[in-house]
């Protein structure tokens, strides 16, 4: 049985796409045939991310309007076999979506993969709701910063209310939080919700903690998913995350500020003299 | 003097520290979530359903709008519809 997994978030820039990419990239190198599917027409940036930008030939919108058929528009990942990308569009047509045209693309992609992974677009509006319809578990992406934390649990009551399975009632989209971009040290100082306090809020089951990491940065650079880079902190917490949503039961890592003997004496003395 | 000034500011940040801004952040974001959650519960027909009481009621007895709740609330199997109406006292 094919699983849809949805990447949203409701507020802009908060991760999707570099979770879409190392996610779709985790679960293919688990075996499993993927598809990554980004849904932010008029944005395309996921080809990006995936470094194949220069290979997109037909896009998500030109399959919906039956002008290149799915086989032609879905790109082979370089590196591994199991993993395709179909990437968005460019038009500027925000219409050019479809509930019919994504439910049709998406019941011909599940008689070959396993999993589709759907990137989501920002926002609550006709993108990301599409975006959503079909899933059967979604991944809500969220920032240690209330706005992120808000607008996540919009879209948690989006995900209870306006999916196939809510009108369907046929059984819950299965939810599971993400925490990204999280800095151990402001939280020790207090400058930064923990996980512990969006957890309390947020109240949905973890899939993991992603530090905020220059590898993410030096992994879009250079067009590979951060989960390759398996020696980056981001890329094994990614990979942590991945074996997770698998069921394995695997402890959460990179919650404490990297400690530092030197740091610790200094911060010891520094208490002294006060 | 300046150094004094320093040194002491700096014992009663020490002492009596400043709510960290985390805390804050959380506790703002638990009263707006836990309101809007409430309110999204809410069916579709609610407000007219109110209005069109209140309008029923405002027929028999001059009722002040401001005096008047309607909750729903939530409970296992069913919801509950609780109006509250404060009638004016008889003359
Ligand atoms: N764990 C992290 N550490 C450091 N930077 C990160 C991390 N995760 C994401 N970023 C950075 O945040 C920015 C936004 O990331 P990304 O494009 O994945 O977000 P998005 O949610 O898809 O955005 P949009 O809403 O525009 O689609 C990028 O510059 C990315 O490099
Ligand atoms: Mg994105």
């Amino acid at each position: 049985m094919t699983k849809i997994i949805v990447v949203t978030s409701g507020k802009g820039g908060v991760g999707k796409t570099t979770t879409s990419a190392s996610f779709a990239v985790g679960l293919a190198n688990r075996g499993f045939k993927t598809a990554v599917i980004d849904f932010d027409i008029g944005l395309r940036n996921l080809d990006l991310i995936m470094g194949c930008e220069r290979r997109v030939v037909y896009d998500f919108v030109n399959v919906i309007r039956g002008e290149a058929n799915l086989n032609q528009a879905l790109i082979r990942d370089k590196h591994n076999k199991e993993l395709y990308i179909l990437p968005a569009s460019q038009t500027r047509d925000k219409d050019a979506l479809t509930l019919e045209g994504v439910g049709t693309v998406l019941d011909e992609l599940r008689k070959t993969f396993d999993y589709i992974v759907c990137d989501s677009p920002a926002g609550i509006e006709r993108g990301a709701q599409l975006a959503m319809y079909y899933a059967d578990s979604a991944i809500v992406v969220t920032n240690p910063e209330v706005s992120s934390v808000r607008d996540s649990d919009r879209m948690l009551g989006l995900l209870s209310s306006k999916t196939k399975r809510a009108e369907e009632g046929n059984g819950k989209i299965t939810e599971h939080l993400l925490l990204t971009r999280y800095s151990p040290k402001r939280v020790s100082k207090g400058e930064m919700l923990s996980l512990e306090d969006v957890n309390e809020i947020l109240a949905i089951p973890l899939l993991g903690v992603i530090p905020e990491s220059p590898a993410v940065l030096k992994a879009s650079n250079s067009g590979v998913p951060v989960i390759v880079d398996s020696e980056s902190d981001a890329g094994q917490a990614y990979a942590d995350a991945v074996a997770r949503y698998l069921g394995e039961e695997v402890p959460l890592r990179f919650l404490e500020e990297k400690s530092n003997w030197l740091k610790r004496i200094f911060s010891f003395k520094e208490k002294e003299v006060v | 003097m300046n150094l004094v000034n320093n040194v002491f500011s700096r014992l009663t940040n020490h002492f009596c520290r400043p709510q960290k801004s985390a805390k804050k952040a959380k506790e703002r974001l638990q009263i707006i979530i836990s309101h809007e959650r409430a309110r999204r519960d809410h069916p579709d027909y609610l407000a007219s359903m109110q209005k069109e009481l209140l309008d029923v009621i405002a027929k028999y007895v001059a009722i002040d709008k401001d005096a008047v709740r309607v909750e729903l609330e939530r409970q296992e199997g069913c919801s509950v519809l609780e109006l509250n109406i404060v009638l004016p006292q008889q003359e």
